[in-house]
């Protein structure tokens, strides 16, 4: 297993490094010098040259590369030329807030889908199966924007329930817990659905599988068979779905966060995508990428811990 | 004879398709006595998986039982709730099935699953765990405790096999049931399964219905034998009736494609002319009438009687006499 680890964290490392690599020259081959965004239109090219100086972008493209990453791997993204301020700071500080988001959206989708795919399974051809499916695939159809706009129109506006906007005070958690409900839902419903699918898609092939029969032919008790025997094999697609998953979550989590006006590193890409900041597009950028990245180890090393076969492959 | 462990009496399963219903097992008769081996042949399709999924009643779902009994231990199963049946799985009847590198679970070790197998027993995990590890040396793996912390795909497929009759007989069974335990596995491993199983039957006595289409492991191991085909038993005997005297041309024409049967016995069922008769639309007469070389007029139109030959010996056939 800890070889496992080892090997599969390397592999992370060199597919963060190509990926910042490839995020790096994306953004210097874009039309548009930085400086003259910064500047204004009234800058001298004096002052552009300065401020490219300044930034390190007179020097050779490869150098440049280099010395990003470099920087990278110490933790500094750079500074930030609007407010004066490191980038990493800014990114981190909006970081927790999606990462809660996207961790409370996830936990609750698990919670309720696994239950919801076994039991679909195991009643299969039921009615209250169909039932379970068409929620699922309802709640799978529906973008997550229109869930959180209807929502924050339901429970908010018009039941006054939950608060409509912005993330809470910071500190009194039972305040910063009823500004996440909102949010978490309309992210989360949409995967409660895929969950669902999945493992009731996958807990039929596991539960026709030889070994269940035998499990059955030895007269093991059938919650024994569906959630010890069953259901760790069944849950592998969903683990790898997951970790792929999360970085679709943070996407989404952008339109949450515009239409709740949360602040997070979505909200956060937005703005300075809109604003043409490059140095806070290219941190906050390539901070979700080492998020998907670690998301996508994490589940692996969860699928190689449920299933010895994972373990000793890669 | 004494009180037979299984008795089937008059068995009928059909399966339900689109196409119609297939009538996959007719009128079986058959007894698996105390501590005997009872052996099953025929080809491929003949219905042996599914006698003995009605036996364990683990059925498709698009099976169902038409007509007939099965008594067990003189009990008529029929009558069994699900809990009951599932008192029974596992304690008076254990299983093992044809392919080994799919029968045991892949994300548990095979210590977990030795151990759940006896979750009706009261005792201590460790009391278990050392339970399955003699278990496993006793079918020929050694250094037992510390392999059950190993995953099944850390063993060969023979030694995945030794591991299910391990398991099988880990919970002292009156009856063992056992469906092609050898096919998927090679020449040599195949004969070192059937020493093992011979050798554990003398040792634990409970009686086996072996299911097999390789007829030298019929002859090896079984005390009886009941020959299949499209669904019917056409002859059923002891080991001796079946390979000296066969009675209904099936039989007779499975060991004559191969003079020396007994001496040096064939290892697959021998390919006879013809085909299957459809199970849905089945012929009217004898069974075996595409195929038979002896076939008249009155086998196509009634169904032949069964014919007493011997003690123990029955076969369904016109032209046979007591
Ligand atoms: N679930 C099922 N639905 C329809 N037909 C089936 C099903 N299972 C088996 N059969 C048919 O029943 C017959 C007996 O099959 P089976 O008991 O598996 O034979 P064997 O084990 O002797 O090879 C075959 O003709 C097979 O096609
Ligand atoms: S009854 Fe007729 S067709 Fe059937 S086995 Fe006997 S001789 Fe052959
Ligand atoms: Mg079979």
């Amino acid at each position: 297993m800890l070889f496992y680890l080892l090997k599969r964290v390397g592999l992370a490392v060199v597919i963060v490094v190509v990926a910042v690599v490839l995020l790096y020259s994306m953004i210097h081959v874009v039309p548009g010098d930085p400086a003259s965004v910064i500047l204004g239109p009234r800058a001298t090219p004096e002052m552009k040259q300065e401020l490219h100086k300044l930034m390190g972008l007179d020097r050779p493209f490869v150098v440049q590369v280099v010395s990003f990453l470099g920087k990278v791997a110490r933790g500094d993204l750079g500074m930030d030329f609007f407010s004066q301020r490191p980038v990493a700071e800014i990114v981190f500080k909006q970081l927790d807030e999606t990462l809660v988001l996207v961790l409370a959206s996830i936990t609750w989708a698990m919670l309720l889908g696994i239950p919801l795919g076994c039991y679909s399974a195991v009643f299969r051809n039921t009615f209250s199966d169909k039932l379970v499916g068409v929620f699922s695939i309802g709640v799978i159809a529906v973008p997550s924007f229109v869930v959180a706009l209807y929502s924050l129109l339901f429970f908010a506006v018009t039941l006054q329930w939950l608060p409509a906007i912005g993330a809470g005070e910071s500190g009194q958690l039972l305040d910063q817990a009823r500004h996440l409900i909102l949010p978490a839902f309309a992210i989360g419903l949409g995967w409660v659905g895929y969950i669902a699918r999945l493992v009731r898609a996958s807990m039929l092939e596991v539960l026709n599988e030889n070994h269940i029969r035998r499990a059955r032919a030895f007269g093991l008790p059938e919650t024994t068979i569906v959630f010890h025997y069953a259901l760790k094999l069944a849950i592998l697609p969903t683990v790898t779905l997951l970790g792929t998953g999360i970085g679709r979550l943070i996407s989404s989590a952008v339109f949450a966060e515009i239409v709740f006006a949360r602040p997070g590193i979505g909200k956060l890409i937005f703005d300075s995508v809109v604003s043409r900041n490059y140095p806070l597009v290219m941190g906050a950028v390539v901070v979700s990428t080492v998020l998907f990245v670690l998301s996508t180890t994490i589940s692996d090393s969860i699928n190689a811990m449920l299933d010895p076969r994972v373990r000793e492959r890669l | 004879m004494t009180q037979p462990v299984l008795d089937i009496s008059n068995l009928c399963v059909n399966y339900q398709t689109p196409k119609g219903t297939v009538q996959a097992l007719r009128h079986i008769h058959l007894q698996v006595p105390p501590a005997k081996v009872v052996g099953l042949v025929g080809e491929s399709g003949c219905g042996k998986s599914t006698l003995i999924s009605a036996v364990i009643r683990l059925m498709a779902e698009n099976a169902h039982v038409a007509a007939g009994k099965i008594r067990f231990m003189g009990l008529d199963m029929q009558g069994f709730s699900a809990s009951e049946l599932r008192g029974i799985r596992g304690r008076d009847i254990s299983m093992v099935f044809q392919d080994p590198m799919t029968a045991l679970n892949p994300v548990l070790t095979i210590g977990r699953q030795m151990v759940d197998i006896q979750y009706r027993d009261g005792l201590s995990r460790k009391k278990k765990r050392e339970r399955a590890a003699r278990m496993l040396e006793r079918v020929g793996i050694s250094d037992g405790l510390s392999r059950l912390d190993n995953y099944p795909h850390q063993f060969s497929g023979g030694m995945r096999q030794r591991i299910t009759i391990a398991m099988a007989l880990l919970v002292q069974p009156k009856l063992l049931i056992a469906d092609e335990p050898t096919t998927a596995l090679d020449a040599t491993l195949e004969v070192q399964i059937i020493r093992l199983l011979k050798d554990l039957q003398t040792d634990f006595q409970c009686a086996i219905l072996f299911i097999s289409h390789h007829l030298n492991v019929i002859a090896e191991l079984c005390d009886y034998v009941g020959v299949m085909y499209a669904g019917e038993l056409v002859e059923k005997g002891t080991v001796r009736d079946i390979f000296h005297r066969p009675g209904h041309p099936y039989t007779r024409s499975l060991l004559e494609c191969d003079p020396s049967v007994i001496e040096e016995p064939t290892r697959f069922l021998p390919t006879i002319p013809g085909d299957i008769p459809s199970l849905i639309d089945l012929p009217k007469g004898c069974i075996f009438q595409d195929r038979c070389a002896h076939v008249m007029t009155v086998c196509r139109k009634t169904p032949p009687p069964a014919v007493h030959l011997g003690d123990h010996h029955t076969a369904a056939c016109h032209f046979l006499e007591e």
